[in-house]
């Protein structure tokens, strides 16, 4: 499908397509079997500018917008989602210095972070603060110009690998939600300590571990906004990357569809290649048609963010929703199609199908983007 | 530290088929792309000059007009500046004459330290005009070079792929090297290198802005001529053998009876 | 007069021969007539007999022919490593033996070395009729100024009217040089030479486009004719020890052999680099050896068959095997008598590294697999069953 993008865009998904297919591609399997975390792409990446798509020229970036990270999101999804997530994840870390921090922030993060030279990470979730982000206990108490940070976030994607965290925790306890704040906090910085690295299901070749704040002493200049605006910083940037989330499960269910198809054209039965075969040729028609929606949404809602409108809580949750649950649907049926070979890691397909499950859970489970798209829809009905 | 890479536009072999019943090249929708090898030349160039921490790598080719988006390509990749070479009165030219004509480019350029080449065209597959360039100007070479271990303004110490091995030699500047792909695995093109090409205006010679002998260019100038073109019978597919691997091996052996021994 | 090619309009039919027939892409049709697009067009004249209505006019030939008569003789450069006369000299004299008797000249051989005056014997035993012999410790290994500058002062003074050389690592450097200095033509890579006696012509056929199509080449107006010629494809000239040659010693001054480049080292990768262009029997595997172990396997059936290991591209970049296997497009081409392909699927770049050996076999799971379309003998299987027992029945067939 033609979805009109510049010229400009076409230059960034072809070269995101051309590293993706050459440099990611015959890695994929490796960094997921040794669960490392695939710094040579990081640096290919860096090199080529892509880091720098989404970030405004003044600071060293190409200009771009959402809709140019999701374009480089997808294209290195489609051949791992894991590498992509040290690239999302970086997006995600670097989006509240962008959409909150002051001029002195902004020029002194985001350059290093629009070459490569340093990755980002955002620390919101900690052990009994997950759906329910509203609970977190990590503090922010302020002595003179500093804040002392304590407690521990958890999950946190790039976290030991990245260099710029950006990180929510409470100013005033007694305010709930409305007393946090958000802080950037520079790798190196003593009382930050880093947890194991944890083990998972997919998205194996991305880094995921504790960020441990013992008494971490964070220069007050390095508070985003004002104090107490920490979860509006949180959920602007969550608004914001979700089309992002949806970009990696767009492509992560676009590869697994090219390993499938391919497939159903070579693998001969019954003395004729199965894509001859009604069954399947109806199940590769509908995962096609799914992932062009869950693609067409995303592109949209991103480009909803380009256009400054203000909000898009509703529409991002539905492209995250959307794109996410179908990328699980068509990882499946790729395993499926490809039966006993699918099930093998010999080939990427159940790597696909693992890689696809997180999309459903992370930045808001989808059960929270249900919840979030119908009070929307609750709330436009009283208005009216 | 200034170096010169010299480049060449040829078709793309992944697209290059056979017409089954002409028997004849189809060009129709065949891409042009840098040649494999000198790919290999634009980024070693490039590592040159990052690691000499300054100059300036000036790409050239010689071919038609299209040619300057090979250029363009070269400068995405961090060469600085292009310089397309292209006149009809270069038409016909063979490896001679190509050299002739590169050499003469270069001089006009005149400031150079190291000039680069990929070790042969995967068209022409002839491997002789980077050691022609290097002998119509008079300057050392060192051919198949396989890793430029040491480089200064003065001098440069390489290793020369061998049939056998490696030799380690050592050569003043300027100096022509010749490169196989084990030298360096090519960068990326970088989105900022690509935006810059896409501006960037190649400057284009003709035959009348070199200092060159008229006589000595194009086919003119081309000791050798072509005389007949043909493509030959392709290879046939032959017998697929069948059974078990044990029977395979001993139909086998005894096909290959008179190979083998 | 510079050289011009012209369609003759009145007799062109618009019949799309030649825009077939152009390996350059230069010719289309405007208005049901050719047009030559001369940015593409080399004058290589292949179109002018695939027209049947000689339309095509190529004006080539440029002022008046030169007298070339004083040029006589066959060269073969025979190279030498550490003293020792390499096989694709031997494949030269007996190239050049055939070529000298066709065009009754005299064979000579040449050869540059240190300390090497005996060998003059072992290349008259081969079929030189000469032996153009310098000695001087520059050259006991090849560097490229001395040796340049030896062969242009022989060239100079004896004039011979061909120069063979093999399309070694030294061969091409070397030559190409000469073929400047000297203003001679030179043709690369050849795989059939033969002569036009009437007008003492060297016909030097090679391939390009890696083999897609092939060209011959002469170079009428200027001499020597020079040509490299790729290692396996000529016969190598017999040893009649009975024979003897005029040899000639030459001395020169030493600014001759100075250099400007310094040969530090000479480092043989032993056991690493095999030289796959002199190998007989290659054995050769790609991506469906699925790792290094699975090059272990192919050294086996290699060593059982006294023949060295190969590989495509896939295996190299994945790192199971160095650089030097590297058979292709971006690696060596390669014709040997037999070419194994193990899990290799036959990308055009590897064929058109290898589709000139005599016997290709290849083993791949894949029935479509395109290494097939090239193979004498086709192996439909698993490599892993199947080469082991490849190995046991020639190691059994061979009595090792």
């Amino acid at each position: 499908m033609d979805y009109f993008i510049t010229e400009q865009q076409t230059m960034i998904r072809d070269l995101a397509r051309k590293i993706a297919q050459e440099k990611i591609k015959p890695v994929a399997a490796h960094y997921d079997e040794t669960e490392e975390f695939a710094w040579p792409i990081m640096k290919i990446l860096a090199d080529s500018d892509m880091f720098g798509v989404y970030l405004p020229e003044a600071y060293g970036g190409l200009g771009g917008g959402i809709m140019d990270m999701c374009l480089v999101t997808e294209e290195l999804s489609r051949a791992c989602g894991g590498i992509a997530l040290g690239y999302g994840g970086t997006g995600l870390g670097a989006l509240p210095i962008l959409l909150h921090g002051s001029d002195e922030q902004k020029k002194k993060y985001l350059p290093d972070i629009a070459k490569g030279k340093r990755l980002a990470a955002f620390c919101l979730t900690e052990a009994e603060a997950g759906s329910d982000a509203g609970s977190i206990k990590t503090t922010a108490r302020k002595e003179g110009d500093k804040y002392i940070l304590n407690g521990t976030k958890q999950w946190i994607t790039n976290a030991g690998e990245a260099e710029i965290y950006t990180v929510i925790a409470l100013t005033d306890k007694s305010k709930g939600v409305r007393g946090a704040s958000a802080f950037i906090v520079e790798k190196g910085t003593k009382g930050m300590e880093f947890g194991k690295k944890e083990k998972k299901m997919g998205i194996r070749a991305s880094a995921t571990r504790e960020v441990i704040f013992t008494d971490c002493e964070v220069p007050a200049a390095n508070l985003i906004s004002r104090e107490g605006m920490g979860f509006i910083v949180a959920l602007k940037t969550l608004d914001t990357s979700r089309p992002g989330v949806a970009a990696q499960a767009v492509g992560i269910a676009q590869g697994a569809l090219d390993c499938a198809l391919e497939y159903s054209r070579t693998r001969v039965q019954f003395g004729q290649p199965i894509s001859s075969f009604q069954a399947v040729q109806h199940m590769l028609a509908d995962m096609g048609t799914q992932i062009e929606a869950a693609r067409a949404l995303t592109y949209s809602v991103a480009r909803m963010v380009d256009a400054g409108v203000k909000s898009v809580s509703k529409e991002s949750a539905m492209a995250k929703l959307f794109a996410s649950d179908t990328a699980m649907k068509v990882t499946t049926d790729a395993v499926q199609i490809m039966g006993g070979y699918g099930y093998m890691r010999d080939y990427p397909v159940e790597k696909f199908m693992r890689d696809a499950k997180i999309t459903q859970i992370y930045e808001g489970t989808n059960q929270i983007q249900r919840n979030v798209i119908a009070s929307h829809m609750i709330k436009e009905t009283l208005k009216k | 530290m200034n170096i010169i890479v010299c480049i060449k536009q040829v078709p793309n072999t992944t697209d290059v088929r056979i017409d089954p019943v002409t028997n004849t090249l189809i060009r129709d929708g065949v891409e042009s792309v840098i040649n494999p090898f000198d790919a290999y030349a634009i980024e070693e160039a490039v590592r040159i000059k990052e690691r000499c921490s300054g100059g300036k790598v000036t790409v050239i080719t010689m071919g038609p007009p299209q040619a300057e988006n090979a250029l363009r390509e070269a400068i995405s990749l961090g060469c600085d500046e292009g310089i397309l070479i292209s006149d009809r009165k270069f038409a016909g030219s063979d490896t001679w004459a190509t050299s002739y004509t590169l050499s003469a480019a270069i001089r006009k350029i005149g400031d150079y330290d190291v000039i680069l080449c990929g070790k042969q065209a995967s068209d022409g597959d002839t491997a002789q005009v980077g050691p022609g360039i290097s002998a119509h100007l008079d300057i050392p070479q060192v051919t198949y070079v396989k890793k430029i271990a040491e480089i200064s303004a003065e001098k440069a110490k390489v290793e020369r792929m061998t049939e056998e091995g490696y030799d380690v030699v050592e050569t003043p500047l300027p100096c022509l090297f010749t490169v196989v792909k084990e030298i360096n695995t090519p960068r990326m093109p970088s989105l900022k290198g690509m935006m810059r090409a896409k501006s960037a205006k190649p400057l284009k010679w003709t035959a009348d802005d070199l200092e060159a002998d008229a006589s000595a260019l194009g086919l003119d100038g081309s000791p050798t001529r072509v005389v007949k073109i043909f493509t030959p019978e392709p290879r046939k597919g032959g017998e697929m053998l069948k059974g078990g691997a044990e029977d395979i091996s001993k139909e086998l052996a005894e096909l290959l009876k008179d190979v083998v021994i | 007069m510079p050289a011009s090619i012209t369609i003759l309009l009145h007799k062109c039919t618009g019949c799309t021969l030649c825009v077939k027939t152009c390996p350059f892409g230069a010719i289309h049709m405007a208005n049901r007539k050719a047009v030559i697009d001369m940015a593409k067009c080399t004058l290589c004249g292949a179109c002018v007999p695939a027209c049947k209505f000689s339309a095509i006019e190529l004006k080539k030939d440029s002022g008046p022919k030169k007298d070339l008569s004083a040029y006589k003789d066959v060269w073969v450069f025979c190279e030498q490593k550490k003293g020792v006369i390499q096989s694709i000299s031997f494949e030269l004299l007996g190239e050049g033996r055939k070529l000298a008797d066709k065009l009754g000249v005299k064979l000579a051989a040449v050869i540059l070395g240190s300390g090497i005056e005996a060998k003059a014997e072992e290349l008259a035993h081969r079929g030189a009729d000469k032996v153009y012999l310098v000695d001087h410790p520059a050259l006991g290994s090849y560097q490229d100024d001395p040796y340049t500058e030896v062969l242009v002062k022989l060239a100079e003074e004896y004039k011979p009217e061909v120069i063979l050389c093999g399309a070694t690592t030294i061969g091409r450097s070397l030559v190409s040089r000469v073929a400047i200095k000297i203003g001679a033509g030179l043709t690369a890579d050849c795989t059939e030479l033969d002569v036009d006696l009437k007008e003492r012509l060297l016909l030097q056929t090679r391939p390009a486009f890696g083999g897609n199509i092939m060209a011959t080449i002469i170079t009428p107006n200027h001499r020597p004719q020079m040509a490299t010629v790729r290692h396996k494809v000529m016969k190598e000239a017999g040893i009649d020890k009975s024979r003897r040659a005029e040899v000639t010693s030459k001395i020169y001054p030493e600014e001759v052999f100075k250099s400007r480049t310094r040969l530090v080292d000479i480092v043989a990768e032993i056991g690493e680099t095999v030289n796959l262009s002199e190998a007989d029997i290659i054995v050769s595997g790609g991506r469906g050896l699925g790792g290094k172990e699975g090059f272990a396997m192919i050294a086996e059936l290699a060593k059982a068959l006294n023949g060295a290991v190969g590989a495509a591209r896939s295996a190299v970049d994945a790192d199971w095997i160095s650089y030097s296997h590297q058979v292709g497009q971006t690696g060596k081409t390669v014709c040997p008598k037999l070419y194994i392909a193990c899990g290799i699927s036959g990308q055009i770049q590897h064929l058109i590294g290898m589709q000139s050996s005599k016997v290709i076999v290849a083993i791949n799971k894949d029935p479509d697999a395109p290494i097939f379309k090239v193979a004498t003998y086709g192996i439909v299987g698993d490599v892993f069953e199947i080469v082991p027992a490849l190995t046991k029945e020639f190691r059994r067939a061979l009595n090792k």
